[in-house]
């Protein structure tokens, strides 16, 4: 494969990988976990190489894995102790044991691959020249690392889609039903943190952040369903990394910046134009809400003086601004509407209601 | 010892120093407000959307000067601040994903203005990639005049509103039925955060900024319950950490500011934590033994 083609698939793969688990973080309002986990790994990493002075070992991994998980139970030791707020400890923890892992890098691994930059940015271009073979196959580590990471959340999310759901929307009836809400939570961290980590070499630390909360909450505007929502979300991430590919190969910027930079444009528009919860859509229901407020409003009116004696004085159209305390033309606008939805007629200087006029004004006074 | 007379002498160090230590006292005193009104995760958000205000900042001026930097991240801060804000309060998305959202996607953001900038020929000179980590080293006098100038305006203001920010604090209900403008002080409020991030981000960097709002308030919280006290203390932890950590950092190989600082302050945050009187963790196990004792 050529290797545009690699990084391409490299990104599609870890942006899928990270919606996975994402979706999840989103509904259980976790998202700045992901912001502490996706940065505390670093030190678990820095950890393991200290430890085994070998870039590749597994060792590495197991570490970060296990610091991520780590870094939750911290935040909840120190929320637990009821001395600091949740959103506090949170802020409290992770650029603790970040710092901690930037000063070792900085002292004692300075010279070998793991520097700063790369945590922070990730190094995507470089990924295709990393490889490993395997079954006969020779692949680029981080694509094989993703794909690893990208079936091990299918699997997991497959295998335990009924208990996730449950202890996601109702985690009272998920405890009561005799799901271990700890356990869930604990394995759904697990899965956080794999997850950071495989996405980590080639994404960075922050991005994954992105990747992990910006397509899911797109989707979160776009549907109500589970499922619907992590399909989406795979789409989502996987389009804004293909966009971020390209973007980034025009203007020569940071590929890692530019998937992040994407996904934020992919969950702006289904801020502005997600059909139903969408601002444009919000915006415009309130307005056709505005007019057929008004519409009914004059049908009441209307039926409220029919018949009576001062029906002429009433239920004229120049009148009506007077009576109705609306603006001359506001008036003019809803009779015109009204008559165009067939709910009056005009004779001569009088409005009448129509059946259907009629058959709102009275659903509306009923209400 | 021997550091403390090169405090004195030395102009470099008393240059970090000093910056460290005004950084140290605002975000101190403006970090309480934070904690208390629960958007210690809004200062995270904030430093770390400052990046591309710094990054467009020198694109568009072409200059160096801290003072058009820092406003530049300054803004950039504020409109993420709206951003969190607008987000959560018009659609169904949750504080904690608009905050994720924002944090990351600005990030994202300004690494790429960042490696933009890297094909100037003048932006190697610039340093811009200072502002990750932080280098107090680096500091000169020029910025730590605009340092004050930031932030000494912020501590007045807060003196100033003092009684305001109070209630808008603990009681914002209780503020707006008195007719205080809430609304327009917890925007000034915000502001006056942002300044202490924008004065941060040289010598802790946008990366770790938030924790410089979050440990002193924190720390200082479990000493006491008056606002008045915790604020000075807040303001005294702030400014311990930032100068022990900016001096280990200007003068020890390999010790970047920001991580140094925060690890000062983590030490001072973990002690009080553990030892504070009435709250802490080994007052309440002493006391916990003690009403235990009688039972035997």
């Amino acid at each position: 494969m050529a290797p545009e083609v690699e990084v391409q698939l490299i990104a599609v793969i870890v942006a899928a990988a990270c919606a996975l688990p994402g979706v999840f973080l989103v509904l259980r309002r976790m998202a700045m976990l992901s912001d502490a986990i996706s940065h505390t790994v670093l030190l678990g990493i820095v950890l393991g190489y200290l430890l085994t002075r070998d870039l590749g070992s597994p060792l590495l991994f197991v570490g970060a894995v296990a610091m991520g998980v780590v870094t939750v139970a911290l935040v909840e030791l120190v929320t637990g102790t009821g001395l600091v707020r949740e959103d506090a400890a949170i802020g409290l923890v992770f650029p603790v044991l970040f710092s901690i892992a930037v000063i070792l890098i900085s002292r004692f691994a300075g010279n070998v691959h793991l520097d700063v930059d790369s945590v922070l940015l990730g190094e995507l271009v470089f990924a295709p020249f990393d490889r490993v073979r395997l079954l006969g196959l020779d692949l680029p580590r981080a694509l094989l690392v993703g794909l690893v990471t990208l079936l091990a959340n299918l699997l997991l999310i497959g295998l335990f889609y009924k208990e996730l759901k449950l202890a996601t929307f109702d985690a009272g009836l998920a405890a009561a039903l005799g799901f271990a809400p700890a356990l869930v939570h604990y394995g759904l961290m697990t899965m956080v943190s794999i997850t950071a980590v495989g996405a980590f070499d080639a994404v960075g630390s922050i991005l994954v952040i992105a990747l992990m909360v910006a397509p899911p909450a797109a989707a979160y505007l776009l549907t109500d369903r589970l499922a619907r929502m992590l399909l989406l979300s795979v789409l989502i991430g996987a389009a804004s990394a293909i966009a971020g590919y390209w973007l980034a190969y025009w203007l020569d910027v940071s590929v890692a910046g530019a998937m992040a930079t994407l996904s934020g444009v992919a969950f702006g528009l289904c801020y502005l134009f997600a059909p139903g919860r969408g601002l444009v859509a919000g915006a415009a229901r309130r307005a056709r809400q505005r007019w057929e407020f008004a519409q009914q409003m004059l049908a009441l009116h209307l039926l409220n003086h029919e018949g009576t004696a001062e029906a002429i004085e009433e239920c004229s159209p120049s009148r009506l601004s007077a009576h109705l305390r609306w603006p001359p033309a506001f008036a003019a606008e809803v009779v015109r509407r009204a008559e165009q939805g067939g709910l009056v007629q005009r004779r001569g200087e009088l409005l009448k209601l129509t059946e259907r006029g009629r058959r709102l004004a009275q659903e509306a006074s009923l209400r | 010892m021997e550091l403390l007379t090169a405090l004195f002498a030395d102009y470099t160090l008393r240059t970090v120093a000093l910056g460290a230590a005004l950084l140290g006292v605002v975000s101190g005193v403006l970090g309480c407000f934070a904690v208390l009104r629960r958007q210690a995760l809004l200062g995270d958000a904030m430093s770390h959307a400052a990046l591309p205000g710094i990054a467009l900042a020198f694109m568009l001026t072409g200059q160096r000067d801290p003072l058009v930097l820092l406003l530049g991240a300054a803004a950039a801060a504020w409109l993420a601040a709206l951003l969190v804000l607008g987000i959560t309060g018009t659609s169904r998305i949750k504080e904690d994903s608009a905050l994720a959202l924002t944090l990351s996607v600005c990030f994202g953001f300004g690494l790429v203005l960042l490696s933009l900038l890297q094909k100037r020929p003048d932006a190697a000179q610039a340093g811009l990639k200072r502002f990750l980590f932080g280098q107090a080293a680096a500091l000169v006098e020029r910025d730590i005049v605009v340092m004050a100038a930031l932030g000494l305006p912020a501590l007045l203001c807060v003196a100033l509103l003092w009684k305001h920010f109070k209630l808008l604090s603990f009681d914002p209900e209780y503020a707006a039925s008195l007719g205080m403008p809430t609304g327009a002080l917890s925007i000034l409020l915000t502001t006056l955060i942002v300044m202490a991030i924008a004065i941060g981000l040289q010598s802790v960097g946008v990366v770790l900024m938030s924790a410089m709002l979050v440990a002193p308030a924190a720390a200082a919280r479990q000493w006491t319950n008056r606002l008045s006290i915790m604020v000075l203390l807040a303001a005294s932890f702030g400014a311990l950490a930032g100068v022990s950590g900016a001096l280990i950092s200007a003068t020890t190989r390999g010790f970047s500011t920001g991580p140094t600082v925060v690890l000062c302050m983590a030490a001072i945050t973990l002690g009080s934590l553990l030892c504070a009187p009435e709250r802490g963790l080994l007052w309440r196990w002493i006391r916990g033994r003690r009403q235990l004792a009688p039972v035997d």
